[in-house]
């Protein structure tokens, strides 16, 4: 395995954006009257201290990994899905429902069939906008938006009035078969904490999606249709039907945010579960500048924001992390765009 | 069904309208004006909880209102700064705003009222005696969303700001050769946008007469979408919000159909798709919505 070239200064923006994030961290800390630096010990001793904490670590990068490749090869492809959410839901909702169907199909194949459910429900979740983009030319970020709100609710309703556990928010338990080991099961680490085998999984998926994009001709179209789409479709690329693609790639890997919760920690479908991890997915791919292999970094980090901010909740409110999660953004956004403008300018600047 | 269509039944609709009609009406201006707004959510969040603040410190709602009005502002200024001046990109800056949004307020309530999810009760506007005598008056939001998008209205569409402010959103170049100063106009509609969805969040937190998380419920989303369906004028806005309130209030009445209320509540998301996808007349964006504008160089 090779890994790619890497040239630094790229990283220049992301990496300041966390500094000031963690900076402006401190000032909300101090403003509510604790120090700062007892705040992130304890923050970092919990979350690196010991084999549980790493392990909740890994369990919250987990899902972050497949949402931020949904966004990064959407990014990638020149367009935005801001659907995850929605085809995160509709993805986990039919690994659930395909989960629990155990007597129809065998148990051997039940997991994989769960999975690719999963799948499937996030990429037509997501094939939807796209095609309203190729066809009509409706704006994808708007119809991503619509399908997240749609999605949620035609799963809430079939979970309330179809599928629902009475006095519970759930459906039923999935079979056994279903179920995707959790790690500590396995290995005997990280005792007590549920991350599990989806993690190889989402692993595995940022490296195939790395070879997709850089050593495959349908990841150099996409990549061409996503810098120029003029100059693609002048070179013989239908981007038309790219639009569809990409869309319905990006849902796919959303839609394998399921296996994760549903497969591996609670073996149910719950409202709500997700926690926006659809939309922390867009910073988790900013962060790591589209690079399928930079969001294993960068999800990472994000689950360590995300856990030690549970961690730290009797000293400083848990919101925390979602206010340093935003700045991250904001800070990204404008820190790279900045940093990639000097460079440019230092590049372009005549030798004498 | 005669007795549904009563002047309750009607006054029920506009008071589920307001909190989609004045965001929607401000996002008009933002996007007339060039700039994609998808806080609207986050603002609505920052409003309602700046509100609800507000009238516990010092007991008086009106004050509260003022406070909802002005963090509206101050967040939609967040978003200019970032996408207007700073140029980055205007729909990760909005996601970065809503996370934001639902950050701060469940990090302040929890210290303001060491709860993240609720806060104490709060004064409403039925203590304003004066109003209550007649009915139409008894919610001073109803008149006030009447009277603001016939004022939009008018502002948008028949004076120099309104034409400029569309000019800005239309063909930045063009405006900027003329001499209309096109950051400080694309502010102006953020601005306004960010009062009149202040507005919203705080009318949400007066009548409530609470604040809880996520209590915005999507409520920005179906206004961005009660915009578009109204093609970006005011009173296309104000329609689409009436109807989507209409939807709502239709299900609430039906005791039988209230299992549906879900369903009911996706209405607004599909036929906004089905709008832009041309189907029910097209509904086209100003032409340089989402595009920061660049200067050339000299």
């Amino acid at each position: 395995m090779r890994l790619p070239r890497v040239n630094f200064y790229p990283l220049a923006g992301p990496a300041l954006a966390s500094a000031v994030s963690f900076a402006i961290g401190a000032l909300f800390i101090l403003a509510i009257g604790r120090s700062p630096v007892d705040v992130y010990g304890m923050f970092f001793s919990q979350t690196f201290g010991n084999s549980y904490g790493i392990g909740q670590v890994l369990f919250r990068a987990t899902p972050l990994m497949f949402t931020g490749l949904a966004a990064a090869i959407s990014f990638r492809g020149g367009l935005f899905n801001i659907g995850a959410e929605g085809q995160l839901t509709v993805g986990a909702f039919l690994t659930a429902l395909v989960g629990c169907s155990g007597p129809w199909i065998p148990s051997g194949l039940l997991m994989p069939a769960a999975l690719i459910a999963g799948i499937a429900g996030g990429a037509l979740w997501g094939a939807i906008p796209g095609f309203l983009k190729a066809r009509f030319g409706a704006h994808e970020v708007i119809n991503t938006i619509m399908m997240n709100f749609i999605g949620t609710a035609l799963v809430s309703y079939l979970v309330t009035n179809v599928f629902l556990v009475p006095a519970t928010v759930h459906t039923p338990t999935i079979a056994r078969a279903a179920e995707i080991p959790r790690l500590d099961l396995l290995t005997g680490a990280f005792q007590g904490a549920p991350v599990n085998l989806s993690l190889v999984l989402a692993l595995c998926a940022c490296y195939a999606t790395y070879i997709f994009l850089w050593k495959s001709r349908p990841g150099y179209e996409l990549r061409a249709t996503g810098l120029s789409s003029n100059a693609a479709a002048y070179a013989g690329i239908d981007v038309a039907r790219q639009t569809v693609h990409v869309l319905a790639v990006s849902g796919g890997l959303a839609g394998l945010v399921g296996s994760n919760f549903v497969l591996g920690y609670k073996h149910y479908f719950e409202l709500g579960f997700s926690e926006n991890v659809g939309f922390i997915g867009i910073a988790v791919a900013l962060l790591a500048k589209n690079h399928p292999l930079g969001i294993i970094a960068t999800s990472l980090f994000f689950g360590i924001l995300g856990y030690g901010s549970l961690t730290i909740n009797t000293v400083v409110p848990k919101e925390l992390a979602n206010i340093l999660e935003a700045i991250m953004i904001m800070f990204v956004i404008v820190l790279t765009r900045l940093v990639d403008r000097w460079m440019l300018a230092v590049q372009q600047r005549p030798a004498a | 069904m005669d007795a549904l269509f009563t002047l309750a039944f009607l006054i029920q609709i506009a008071r589920i309208s307001i909190p989609y009609a004045l965001p929607a009406l401000g996002a008009t201006f933002s996007e007339r004006g060039g700039v994609v707004n998808i806080a609207l959510e986050g603002i609505l969040l920052v409003s309602a909880f700046a509100t609800t603040a507000a009238t516990f410190v010092t007991g008086s709602p009106m004050f509260g209102i003022l406070c909802g009005v002005c963090a509206g502002i101050l967040t939609a200024l967040l978003h200019g700064v970032i996408c207007v001046t700073l140029k980055a990109d205007q729909i990760v800056s909005g996601i970065a705003v809503n996370l934001f949004a639902v950050g701060i307020t469940k990090f302040s309530c929890q210290l303001l009222f060491n709860s993240s999810s609720n806060s104490a009760r709060i004064a409403g506007t039925e203590q304003w005696s004066f109003l209550a005598a007649v009915p139409v008056l008894k919610n001073p939001f109803l008149i006030i969303t009447g009277l603001l998008v016939v004022a939009s209205h008018i502002l948008l569409f028949r004076t120099k700001f309104g034409l400029r402010l569309r000019a800005v959103g239309e063909h930045p170049e063009a405006a900027d050769s003329l001499g209309v100063n096109v950051a400080r106009l694309r502010y102006a509609g953020l601005m306004m946008c960010g009062g009149l969805t202040g507005l919203a969040g705080a009318w949400l937190a007066v009548d409530q007469h609470s604040f809880t998380d996520g209590m915005s419920a999507g409520r920005g989303f179906i206004a961005l979408a009660a915009m578009i369906i109204g093609k970006w004028t005011p009173l296309g806005a104000l329609c689409a919000a009436l109807l989507f309130g209409f939807a709502e209030s239709l299900t609430i009445q039906l005791e039988s159909a209230s299992r549906y209320l879900q369903l009911v509540q996706m209405t607004p998301y599909v036929l906004t798709m089905v709008v832009l996808a041309g189907f029910i007349g097209r509904s086209t964006a100003p032409a340089s919505v989402g595009i920061p504008y660049e200067k050339e160089a000299i």
